[in-house]
């Protein structure tokens, strides 16, 4: 069995993240934990629409802020796709789609303020570079043939227009729509750090108890991500493209003198500002690192190992819940709603909510971001699944999942997991925001403390972590000779 | 083709800004920390706009923020002139914007205490200095950025163990507000906690409390909290004395309900001097450069 390389790699990491888990922080802290998640769960069956009047606005906002920011990273995405080859270009858009939306919009806060320039740029900037990346992908896949058939003299931009651009045309179109279901999430999300979006009035519901108000808020949100292909017509895309910038709110107006003081003054490291000289540049990124990037970078990389993992097994575990090959018609749509609910849930909520629930450790972390990667990976195998055409003698039940599905699926789901690796964490990072002890507590606390310099170089070093996940597990995936198709 | 859509989105965009600026130079807007639950400084301040509408006869607008940084950034930032601030923020504030004063404190600010509170399962009473038995215990701040629920505290349990407060409890947390340290503490998720007095005071009025299920069992020597800060551009942009005509209004607040929604019992001058001491304390934890 360990002659194979996948079962090889796929220990290996079983063996990091059971180190890990030796050294991480996991716990159940709350006295009444159980109490509490019911709670939440009554609240969630007795939803209460009608509690606060800035749900339905919030939920425009969120709309709103995901059509611009999508657009507008789609838009220069592509700009930068046709130029990807450049290795500046390359390493430009890795290093900004490397940093999380909530950072981008903590950084934008400091200077913007509650501007919507703010939301629409904290989702535009890291969907550009993701968007620059699968875009050239895709584009590099298309068939050369057609193009080397057109007469000489063609110019470039017709040659282009005409040939690549059909060829990838629903290629493109798929991942863009599937991208507006993540820009959704992500706007979502920006309500946390004070944009006036979904998740502003759902941290308010929350930290108070009010568990049945969070409760409409989250089913509306689910409403609104599942209807989508009713909604989103290409017909009345431009419609919204051009509409949603109208009902981004008005936010408070920009002052531009903030923007120079923020790039010339606030995060220039203080010995400099201070013109303490070199030695005191020392000094200070020896504290940065030693009390801060250090401890940061290794929770968060403990974090990531045991979360891979337990994605992976959440993933294997919930294939089968959708598979044509096991259950009827009845438990596979429990099934998919069980899927569509873990999926559409951000992470940061899903870990938000918990660790209301159960105190402060990393194990709200971890299940949060098991359930919902391993929803997205269960979700995808499952359907890969229900393709296969399995012999009518197949062996059924536990045999038929353990030697029949699971060994042809188990490349494709290894390239996924490998694919979302640099996600997991890149969301890691940022659930440090929520109290656990990673990057992004120490860039919160940086924030918190008025120390910008302190926070950019904290950002950065994240982003690097970012990059070189990245660069490893594409590694381990060429490796393997893993295929993957770009996920969310 | 492509050309032509940027170009549309940026006219698109171009409108936004148009939008934005609807909210005119004769508005004064103004926000506070988001030291309690939401409801409730909503509540408070919509108030608190309305008051001052009234009395300074330019549109007064309440903007609520989710941290205390951000609530320091919109002044600092200019998007708010006037800010409700806890005595740290109020002086990271201040040391960010030039000429930015404290105009009017709460009767009660001038000496305002921190409690440190206590679950039942602990078997912790009350004690005359800070001992070891709270060693080992869990133990929750209010937000990064509060006084009374982070900085004082943390300074006295620097002072009384030697040690930063990660090294006395097995586990430090953030709860976010008061509010929310009284709830962990309360049910236990957190063993003890730092809370400030005036919010203990006004949800054990209002019973909110569960006496059975928490105490306190150390409060911390005085020391001065929260304050209105104005920012130094405000005559400048609201006319000449505007500055004295919103402090003279915040000091002729009488009006009950208002006043019991902070809950204070009036308000009295304080000058930028007031805050030296949480200066020197922010800057000896590490928390001001």
């Amino acid at each position: 069995m360990f002659s194979s390389p996948t079962v090889r790699v796929s220990f290996l990491f079983l063996g990091i993240a059971l180190v890990a888990l030796l050294f991480a922080d996991i716990a159940i802290t709350a006295a009444n934990p159980w109490k509490d998640l019911g709670r939440f769960f009554l609240g969630v069956v007795t939803p209460d629409f009608f509690s606060s009047e800035g749900v339905a606005v919030a939920l425009l906002r969120t709309v709103a802020f995901a059509f611009v920011g999508v657009a507008l990273g789609s838009l220069c995405g592509f700009a930068l796709s046709l130029v990807y080859r450049n290795p500046i270009v390359r390493t430009f858009c890795a290093f900004i789609r490397a940093i999380h939306e909530l950072f981008w919009a903590l950084i934008f806060l400091q200077f913007f303020g509650f501007h919507p320039l703010t939301g629409v740029l904290a989702i535009a900037i890291p969907y550009s570079g993701i968007f620059a990346k699968v875009y050239s992908e895709i584009l590099e896949e298309a068939d050369p043939v057609p193009g080397r058939l057109l007469p000489p003299g063609t110019s470039t931009i017709s040659r282009f227009l005409y040939t690549r651009i059909p060829d990838c045309w629903v290629q493109l179109r798929t991942y863009t729509a599937y991208r507006l279901e993540c820009g959704l999430r992500s706007s979502a999300i920006l309500g946390f750090v004070g944009l006036p979006t979904l998740g502003f009035f759902l941290e308010s519901a929350f930290s108070q108890g009010h568990y049945s108000e969070a409760g409409a808020m989250l089913i509306l949100f689910y409403v609104v991500i599942a209807t989508m292909p009713l909604w989103v017509r290409p017909r009345l895309l431009p419609i919204y493209v051009l509409g949603a910038p109208f009902f981004l709110g008005e936010g408070l107006p920009i002052v531009w003198g903030n923007v120079e003081r923020f790039f010339t003054q606030d995060i220039v490291p203080s010995p400099i500002r201070n013109g303490e000289g070199f030695s005191g540049l020392l000094t200070w990124l020896n504290d940065v690192m030693v009390t801060e990037a250090l401890p940061g970078i290794w929770n968060t990389l403990v974090l990531t190992q045991i979360a891979l993992v337990a994605t992976g097994i959440i993933a294997l575990l919930a294939f089968p819940l959708i598979s044509a090959h096991f259950g009827g018609p009845v438990r596979r749509t429990g099934g998919h709603i069980f899927l569509v609910v873990v999926r559409s849930t951000p992470e940061y909520i899903l870990a938000y909510i918990l660790l209301q629930l159960w105190g402060p450790s990393m194990l709200p972390a971890v299940i949060a971001l098991a359930l919902h990667n391993g929803g997205i990976i269960g979700h995808l195998i499952g359907r890969q699944t229900s393709a296969i055409r399995l012999r009518p003698d197949a062996p059924i039940g536990f045999n038929r999942y353990t030697y029949e599905l699971v060994p042809r699926v188990y490349r494709s789901f290894l390239a996924f997991l490998f694919y979302r690796w640099e996600i997991i964490m890149r969301e890691t990072a940022i659930l440090g925001i929520l109290g656990i002890y990673t990057l992004g507590f120490y860039v919160d606390s940086a924030i918190q403390n008025i120390q910008f310099d302190r926070a950019m170089i904290l950002i950065v070093i994240t982003a690097l972590l970012n990059i070189g996940i990245d660069v490893l597990g594409r590694f381990i995936r060429r490796k393997l000779a893993l295929q993957t198709m770009p996920t969310c | 083709m492509a050309l032509n859509l940027i170009r549309k989105f940026a006219a698109a965009s171009g409108l936004l800004f148009a939008f934005s600026a609807a909210v005119s130079a004769q508005t004064l807007v103004f926000t506070a920390i988001p030291d309690e639950d939401e409801t409730k400084l909503v509540e408070r301040f919509r108030g608190i706009a309305d008051y001052l509408s009234e009395n300074l006869e330019v549109d007064v607008r309440y903007i609520p923020v989710k941290s205390y940084a951000a609530a320091v950034s919109a002044f600092r930032n200019n998007q708010v002139q006037l800010a409700w601030f806890g005595g740290l923020s109020g002086v990271q504030a201040r040391s960010l914007v030039p000429g930015s004063q404290a105009i009017a404190q709460g009767v009660e600010d001038k000496a305002f205490y921190s409690h440190i509170i206590a679950h039942e399962s602990t078997g912790l009473n009350e004690m005359d200095e800070l001992s070891d038995e709270l060693r080992g215990k869990t133990f929750t701040f209010g937000s990064k950025g509060s006084t009374s629920g982070r900085l004082i505290p943390e300074y006295y349990i620097r002072e009384a163990f030697s040690e930063a407060p990660e090294d006395v409890f097995s586990r430090v947390g953030f709860s976010g507000n008061h509010t929310r340290t009284l709830r962990l503490v309360e049910a236990g998720t957190y063993d003890v906690g730092a809370i400030n007095f005036s919010v203990w005071d006004k949800e054990t009025k209002a019973g909110n409390v569960d006496q059975d299920a928490v105490k306190v069992i150390w409060t911390t020597p005085s020391y001065p909290n929260y304050q209105w800060s104005i920012r130094g551009d405000a005559d400048e942009r609201f006319g000449e004395g505007f500055t004295d005509r919103v402090q003279k209004a915040l000091l002729n607040m009488k009006d009950k309900e208002l006043l019991n929604s902070f809950p204070r019992s009036g308000f009295i001058p304080v000058s930028n001097d007031a805050y030296k001491p949480i200066e020197v304390v922010g800057k000896q934890i590490g928390i001001i450069d």
